[in-house]
């Protein structure tokens, strides 16, 4: 992808000319250093022969390894806080409790039982399909919408207000989770400014059942569909002019041209959203619903990964059962993400991997 | 067909063409005006509700302008103890943690970005695994209680500490914005890996530097969840966890007295503002550098 922004910052700094007085010199001496390296082997002999790949990658090794360096804290850092929770799943068939070693001498197995209690659960279908109904109703309207705001800022001729409108448009999304349940309930909520205009009869958004969702999704794109729309609006700005100007010379209008020159371009950038989002379509964060459900709504709010907060944790919890529940979850991701890949494999020719 | 016909030919197309153009022009501006007032609103109704009295709050009356202006509220706001700590908590929290967060992620950014690093074909897969399949909540806990960070305030700094998703956004920004050429140039001269990075490297991420800086410490800020599931000492809460029992407290209870009620329900909506100003005092600072090729990159 071009970028304009950043390749003019970067060779305002470089150091050009001294660059281009040493060029052939530069490219004589690596070389030199390269191929020293690679086959000069440590009796002195001049080795004549072809440096076999081992050879090669044992001499970049050698001159190139402290490079790995840099990502090891990285790596360390995943191994432990992503790996080990990994190899923490075991808890799924123990009975274990809070502090436990996840596997010790005193641990416990009880072997599938944990996911029968969970898929035993009178609520378990209730959790699923709400679970499933939340991501969905939200990829149906929030996937569309930042498409649609990109397209329209993107046609936008006045630069200026497009710029304001952007910056307007992101800006929500950096609001925390707290604050945005908090605005809510401010304005949906018991003695809400919504509340009170209509009437003061006292709506109670927040404890029903039918207004969690679209509270939740209504908010969600609320904070975020400009945010989304910068990847299509990156995407956009990478699209020839000459285009624009063949489609005008043919008597394209500007609303014509979104379907004809627009549309296509951000084509591929939609399918692979599209791939994502349908991967995630059983994964909403129990983040922002744990501050939205009450009493009143929990028959709609009470997802899986809510389940695995407010059953799996503390001392009271089931830890079991939650990395049970939890574990199912995330298996139905990655098989989603799976299929989601394949069929626009087969469909588009276009795959994350 | 002569050449004045033509002309004439030309200004009729180009009316037609602007007229259906000018239709959609002013649908689409009108539009993205609507969305704009859609998102303006409830920050400025937050914002009129908290200097405004809050007896006419509760009411209703104010929804357009401030009512019987007051900035009781912020007064109330700033005399409670637990609002104080809880903003130096953060502060504490999101200034550490980030440094944290960056010293993890450029160097490997970085390192990624490069064909030449050892064991690259291993890393990779290692780390895009992590995007899409997680242990799960409960053993991240049981992790972090055996590493001793169950109700520590250290786990407000050390959890999240490498985003993989940030990680290859900052690798294609290396991939694309560092050329080669210097590169080759400093290799010449005798630097390092090390020397290259800190030198030659280091100097030309600024902004995708910034962007790491805006998103880690946005998310270091926005924090409420981390306090509660390792059940941290209500001293060492951050401001979000303060902020989210100060909003549910005072919520609906009838116990408390009709004053004492407004006076909490001003304070509601005063801490919202203290808590989100900071956050967008910072995020146009940095919104310049959101350059295609910083965000983009994050894909593939």
């Amino acid at each position: 992808m071009k970028n304009n922004f950043e390749g003019a910052t970067m060779t305002a700094e470089m150091p050009t000319a001294q660059l281009s007085e040493n060029d052939i010199l530069i490219e004589q001496a690596y070389e030199a250093l390269a191929g020293e390296a690679v086959s000069a082997p440590e009796n002195g002999v001049v080795n004549n022969k072809k440096p076999s790949k081992w050879e090669k990658w044992k001499a970049n090794f050698k001159r190139r390894g402290w490079i790995l360096l840099f990502i090891l804290p990285a790596l360390i850092y995943v191994i432990i806080f992503c790996y080990a929770p990994m190899y923490g799943i075991l808890i799924a068939f123990q009975d274990y409790g809070h502090g436990d070693p996840i596997v010790g001498q005193d641990t416990v197995w009880v072997g599938w039982e944990n996911f029968n209690m969970f898929f035993s659960d009178p609520n378990f279908w209730n959790y699923f399909t709400n679970t499933f109904l939340l991501c969905f109703f939200g990829f149906i309207i929030g996937f569309p919408l930042p498409i649609i705001v990109a397209l329209l800022l993107n046609s936008l001729r006045a630069k200026k207000v497009k710029k304001g409108l952007q910056i307007l448009y992101y800006a929500p999304h950096f609001i925390s989770l707290v604050v945005m349940v908090g605005m809510l309930k401010m304005i949906f909520g018991s003695d809400g400014l919504l509340d009170k205009i209509a009437g003061g009869n006292g709506l109670e958004l927040f404890l029903k059942p039918e207004a969690f969702r679209p509270l939740f999704i209504f908010s969600g794109n609320w904070q975020d569909f400009g945010w989304s729309a910068i990847i299509y609006l990156a995407a956009l700005s990478g699209v020839d002019p000459a285009l624009h100007e063949a489609a005008k010379v043919d008597g394209a209008s500007r609303f014509r041209r979104i379907f004809s020159v627009d549309l296509p371009a951000i084509a591929p950038t939609i399918v692979m959203l599209m791939i994502l989002s349908i991967g995630n379509l059983m994964s909403c964060g129990y983040e922002k619903v744990i501050l939205m459900q009450t009493d009143g709504n929990r028959l709609t709010s009470e997802i899986i990964s809510t389940f695995v907060y407010n059953f799996g944790l503390g001392n009271d919890g089931n830890p079991g059962l939650g990395t049970a529940a939890g574990l199912f979850n995330s298996v139905i991701n990655v098989a989603l993400l799976v299929i989601a890949n394949f069929t626009s494999k087969k469909l588009a020719n276009q795959s994350m991997w | 067909m002569d050449g004045k016909e033509l002309k004439a030919l030309k200004k009729k197309n180009k009316i037609k063409e602007s007229k259906t153009d000018y239709v959609y022009y002013s649908i689409c501006g009108v539009i993205l005006l609507l969305l704009a007032v859609i998102i303006i609103y409830p920050l400025y109704y937050i914002v009129i509700a908290s200097v405004s009295d809050p007896s006419a709050v509760v009411n209703g009356e104010v929804w357009l302008y401030p009512i019987k202006m007051t900035f009781s509220g912020y007064a109330n706001l700033f005399n409670r103890s637990d609002v104080w700590q809880g903003y130096f908590n953060t502060l504490v929290y999101t200034v550490v943690g980030t440094v944290f967060n960056i010293v993890l992620t450029i160097p490997a950014g970085w390192a990624l970005s490069r064909d030449y690093l050892p064991f690259r074909k291993v890393i990779m897969p290692l780390l895009i695994i992590t995007m899409f399949f997680g242990g799960g909540l409960v053993p991240y806990i049981a992790v972090c209680t055996a590493l001793g960070l169950y109700q520590s305030p250290f786990i407000m700094i050390i959890g999240g500490g490498v985003s993989v998703y940030n990680v290859f956004m900052c690798k294609s920004f290396f991939q694309t914005n560092v050329p080669k050429e210097v590169l080759e140039a400093a290799q010449i001269d005798g630097a390092g890996e090390v020397r290259t990075f800190f030198d030659i490297v280091l100097p030309l991420a600024k902004s995708i530097i910034s962007v790491m800086i805006l998103f880690y410490a946005v998310g270091h800020w926005n924090n409420y969840i981390d306090a509660l599931i390792f059940q941290v000492e209500p001293d060492y809460w951050p401001l979000q966890t303060v902020l989210k029992a100060l909003l549910e407290t005072s919520a609906g209870e009838g116990e408390v007295a009709a004053e004492q009620f407004l006076i909490a329900k001003q304070v509601q909506f005063t801490s919202i503002i203290i808590a989100t100003v900071p956050i967008l005092i910072l995020y146009p600072m940095i919104e310049k550098h959101f350059g295609q090729g910083v965000l983009v990159g994050s894909f593939k």
